[in-house]
């Protein structure tokens, strides 16, 4: 069968299903790959050899003996070290994490092995999820397989990577201002931000809670879609969880339910089309929507004039969030303490200083000076009415077209070092992915072509709340027209 | 606004975060570029906007007050850098 690694996780599981290929085989042709190019791409914090072909031994004896399996049974998973897994170091990329064991699993971990998938590693981020290029991650940057001189994106470059290198067959990562749409658009691959409480964030080490959201990569929609169905769904742990579900018939390839009416409409945000995005993915994506409208469905343009705001919003949101989540690193339950220090507020202020890398510091105090006595009003406050504008436009854009579309990020992949000693620069890179964020709305990354140098380029398509499932049919339409990679 | 390296301390310091000279210069110099680009906000009209809603409105996540299976303290104090018996020990706090 040969590079069982290379196809997809809705083809395997045919294979699966009728015995042509074993769980074991399927899960060796990924370690071998991942002993091949792992250290050498830094893909992964932490790979489980063991347990993965334990597992997958599982899968086979459950299949030979005729037993029911789950959705995923023998697939591959790649899961971002954000994520809780229990017995299994989750560092979150950060020096003060380096030593913590979860005692429980992530409410998506335990979905995961309920539906038989095979968990085979922990991956590289950057640290607590800030940034865009995974270069901030205190276990080394995660390079980018189509090209090892650029980043993969970021933060969850570590999961892209993966399955870009064919490593896993699916992974996890999470989505807080593009974290898996970006690093999806810059390695040519397939990723999905669901609705904002659509997959429980249980166990999910909180970044900036109101944006966070668990978000799947894989090699295309469909996948996309079965990785979706299996994570989603309601958990009393988490209260913004959404109660209803969002994929409605269990996966069959969406036999003749891929097609989307005629009378889709398609609306192009003009907003997207500014300074600062690159002539080579302009071109891409016009070229995208060209054939969307011969394929017949409606295409007009669009104004949500707040979105310009989108990157300004989201970093008062995110720091002032993340300065208030990340004090609970404090040397006392759990990670990393100082030796030396005289008393408590020199206890926590060194191993803070220890732990934590420069963005997160950067971002703690801009967080901290947003939410501050004197500044609340002008910055915090401001930005959360100005979240509402946002929503509202959106809100009214959809009671005219059923998606938006455009680019996933203003350029192609960057080189290393481009970015990181300019942390403006780094945050503009998700001026097209926070806005979806921040009114907490479904929309997915699919490659739309390759530049001149054969870096990827990808597009997204943005919908309505809970609108999860037509978001990623849109997907698998626009595939069907020929534009993947 | 832009900041100054006394401001990053200050800042630092109710964010319990011990900074170096150096940390605090380059601080300054950064978050002063990210703070004039952030104050655009300030051009977006917001007068309608009274409040701010939840990103996707939900009713109140409701449970009974009962005790259920949890953590043991074993579990729960695994990794803690420092511990007495069953308790989280720090330094001398009063």
């Amino acid at each position: 069968m040969g590079e069982l690694n290379r196809k997809k996780a809705w083809e395997l599981l045919s294979l699966l299903d009728t015995k042509e290929i074993s769980a074991v085989e399927l899960t060796q042709s990924c370690l071998a790959e991942i002993d091949r190019s792992g250290k050498k791409l830094n893909s992964f914090i932490t790979v489980l050899s063991d347990s993965a072909l334990e597992k997958a031994r599982e899968v086979d004896v459950k299949r030979s003996k005729g037993l029911p399996v789950g959705r995923l049974a023998g697939v591959p998973v790649a899961v971002k070290d954000i994520l809780c897994t229990k017995g299994v170091r989750t560092t979150c990329g950060s020096r003060i994490l380096q030593n913590f064991f979860p005692p429980y699993d992530a409410t998506v971990i335990r979905k995961l092995k309920e539906a038989d998938a095979v968990v085979i590693g922990k991956t590289n981020m950057d640290e607590f999820a800030m940034g865009s290029s995974t270069e901030h991650s205190a276990f080394g940057p995660t390079l980018n397989p189509i090209d090892p001189a650029r980043v993969p994106g970021g933060s969850s470059g570590g999961s892209a990577a993966a399955v870009t290198a064919h490593q896993t067959i699916l992974a996890l990562g999470t989505d807080t201002g593009g974290s898996v749409r970006q690093p999806a658009s810059l390695c040519g691959i397939a990723g999905f931000r669901p609705t904002y409480g659509a997959v429980s964030r249980y166990g999910l080490v909180a970044f900036a809670s109101s944006l966070d959201q668990i978000s799947p990569f894989a090699k295309d929609a469909r996948d996309l879609w079965l990785i979706s169905d299996v994570i989603s769904g309601h958990d009393r742990r988490d209260s913004t969880s959404i109660p209803e579900r969002l994929f409605d018939y269990p996966y069959s390839g969406f036999k003749g339910k891929a097609g989307l009416p005629k009378t889709t409409r398609f609306g192009i945000p003009k907003e997207f089309w500014g300074e600062g995005l690159a002539p080579e993915v302009r071109e891409a994506v016009r070229g995208t929507i060209d054939k969307v409208s011969k394929a017949g469905y409606e295409v007009e343009e669009v104004s949500l004039p707040a979105l310009s705001a989108g990157i300004a919003v989201y970093y008062i949101i995110c720091t002032a969030e993340a300065s208030s989540n990340l004090a609970r690193y404090d040397g006392v339950k759990y990670g990393v303490r100082v030796n030396d220090y005289a008393d408590l507020f020199e206890m926590y202020a060194k191993t803070r200083a220890a732990g934590f890398g420069a963005e997160v510091k950067r971002r703690i105090i801009l967080g901290t000076y947003v939410l501050s006595a004197g500044y609340y009003d002008a910055y915090y406050l401001k930005a959360q009415k100005v979240r509402a504008v946002m929503k509202k436009e959106f809100a009214e854009v959809f009671k005219k077209v059923d998606f938006l579309l455009g680019p996933t990020t203003p350029s192609a992949a960057f080189k290393l070092g481009e970015k990181t000693d300019d942390p403006l620069e780094m945050y503009l890179n998700d001026i097209y992915t926070v806005p979806v964020n921040l009114v907490g709305v479904p929309a997915v990354s699919i490659p739309c072509g390759k530049n001149r140098e054969g870096l990827p380029m990808g597009l997204q398509i943005i919908g309505p709340q809970k609108k999860d499932e037509i978001v990623l049919k849109a997907a698998i339409m626009l595939e069907s027209l020929g534009i993947k990679l | 606004m832009t900041f100054q390296p006394s401001d990053v301390e200050r800042y630092a310091k109710l964010a319990r975060l011990a900074l170096s000279e150096e940390e605090k210069a380059r601080f300054a110099r950064e978050l002063s570029s990210v703070l004039e680009y952030v104050g655009q906000i300030q051009k977006v009209d917001t007068s309608g906007i009274t409040e701010y809603e939840t990103v996707v409105p939900l009713p109140p996540a409701w449970r009974e007050d009962v005790v259920e299976p949890s953590l043991s303290v074993e579990e729960a104090l695994a990794n803690a850098p420092d511990r007495k018996d069953n308790f989280f020990k720090v330094p001398r706090v009063l």
